[in-house]
Parts: structure tokens; C-alpha cells; sequence
């Protein structure tokens, strides 16, 4: 049937359930970005100036402020913000590099983002060895 | 295509300008982490001494003060888009987006206070 004469049966625009589809290990990567940045944003930047402040003010504040890292809560907060960092830095690597038309076939692309993932796991795991 | 019109179709380049500093600051950012990175392994670790000694130079607190106005500039270019995405009405977006410039604009107060101890 000529695509005219074919009578219009699905209603647009068409909205796609993203959590029905399996997103591809690029996409993953993304949605980590944004994840990773909005966290660092939010919870990040003013834990880490309240904690640079209080460790310079004096012996006593350094002190105070580095006993909470051998606390379990501590120490999952310090964890979930490396990793953070770590993905968001390595992620934005990949990017600048894409920007460069660096790596921008499918294969690469997929296996770069998977090694962000990857790397930023394992360099979390030995930011929780040197914490334990 | 377009035709029979000069005028070019461009916008007001600010999201080159984004792009641009997006990356532009990751760089610095990128630099700095390694700096410190460095430098802590450099010293086997950190302890009260070292740390308040590194924050004493002038050449290290400039740096940092790099880094932060570059996470901050940074911050805004992502958070932006981020609000861009999702949050749709006009009203809930803008109130949103002057929320977080003033946020970031603490962050920068912030920073030059534990910095340069204005307190």
C-alpha cells in the first residue's frame, strides 16, 4: 500500500518508555555524566569546601573533620563522591575526546565508554583500600 | 536548503561559547586534580602539617582558586543543561536556574573566605 493511502493507526508524536528499552553501554555512560555532575553539584562542592575550611582552620578541626572518614556512613559518603569524580573526569576525557573525532565509530565508542566505567570502579576500589 | 536570503542561519552563539568553556574548564580542572594527586602521593599522604603548609603558598592557593572558578563556570554550563532537559515550564525552569547562579555565586564567596580567611 502506497505510504498515502496507508491510514494513519498509531498516534503521534510517539513517546518512548526509556526505562522499556535496553540502552546501549553509550547511553549508560551519558545519564553516569549527568548523574555523577548533578551530585557533585549538589552534595560535592559544599562537603568538600566545608571540609577544606574546617581541616585548616586548626589541628583540633583537622581532626574533627578527618574522624568521620573511619565512620561506615563516612566512609560510603567519600566513596560515592570519588566515584563521582572519577567517572565524571574519565567520562569528560572521552568526551573531549570524541570532540576530537577521536574514537566516534560505534566499537571504540562502546568499549571506551565501558573502560570509563570500569577504570572509575577500580580507582574507586583503591581510594577503599587506602580508606580501610 | 535555505536560499534567495542573506541572512545567515546562526543563533547568538552562546552555545558554542558553552560548549567551548564546558571544555575549556574541564581541562583546568583536569590539570589541577592531577597537581594534587601528585602531590599527596608525593607526600605519602596527608597530614595536618603538610596540608596547611600546601594552603599557605600563594602559587597553590591561586591555583585552587583556578580550579574552583573553573568548577563553578562548569557547574553552570552542565546544571543548565540539565534544567534545559527537564524541567519544562518556563516559570519552574527560570526560578530554578536563578536558584543555582545564586548557589554557585555562595560557592565562589565561599571558596575565596576558606581561601584567603576573610572569617
Amino acid at each position: 500500500m502506497p505510504a498515502a493511502e496507508r491510514p494513519i493507526d498509531k498516534p503521534r508524536p510517539v513517546y518512548l518508555n526509556l526505562f522499556a528499552i535496553r540502552q546501549p553501554l553509550p547511553a549508560i555512560a551519558s545519564i553516569l555524566h549527568r548523574v555523577s555532575g548533578a551530585l557533585l553539584f549538589l552534595v560535592g562542592i559544599p562537603l568538600v569546601l566545608w571540609f577544606v575550611q574546617r581541616s585548616l582552620a586548626s589541628p583540633e578541626g583537622f581532626a574533627a573533620v578527618t574522624a568521620p572518614l573511619m565512620t561506615p556512613f563516612g566512609k560510603l559518603v567519600v566513596l560515592v563522591l570519588a566515584w563521582s569524580y572519577l567517572f565524571h573526569l574519565l567520562a569528560g576525557l572521552r568526551h573531549l575526546a570524541l570532540d576530537l573525532h577521536v574514537g566516534i565509530a560505534l566499537a571504540p565508542a562502546r568499549s571506551s565508554a565501558a573502560a570509563a566505567l570500569v577504570l572509575s570502579i577500580l580507582l574507586t576500589l583503591i581510594v577503599a583500600v587506602r580508606l580501610w | 536548503m535555505v536560499s534567495g536570503t542573506d541572512k545567515l542561519p546562526v543563533g547568538a552563539h552562546y552555545g558554542l561559547r558553552d560548549w567551548l568553556s564546558q571544555r575549556i574548564t574541564a581541562v583546568v580542572m583536569t590539570l589541577y586534580s592531577a597537581l594534587l594527586l601528585g602531590i599527596v602521593l608525593w607526600n605519602g599522604g596527608l597530614d595536618y602539617a603538610t596540608w596547611q603548609a600546601l594552603f599557605a603558598g600563594d602559587a597553590f592557593r591561586v591555583a585552587t582558586f583556578l580550579f574552583m572558578a573553573s568548577l563553578l563556570v562548569h557547574a553552570w554550563v552542565g546544571v543548565r543543561n540539565i534544567l534545559m532537559d527537564y524541567a519544562k515550564p518556563t516559570s519552574v525552569r527560570l526560578t530554578l536556574q536563578v536558584i543555582v547562579i545564586c548557589v554557585l555565586i555562595a560557592y565562589a564567596a565561599w571558596a575565596i573566605q576558606v581561601l584567603w580567611g576573610l572569617a
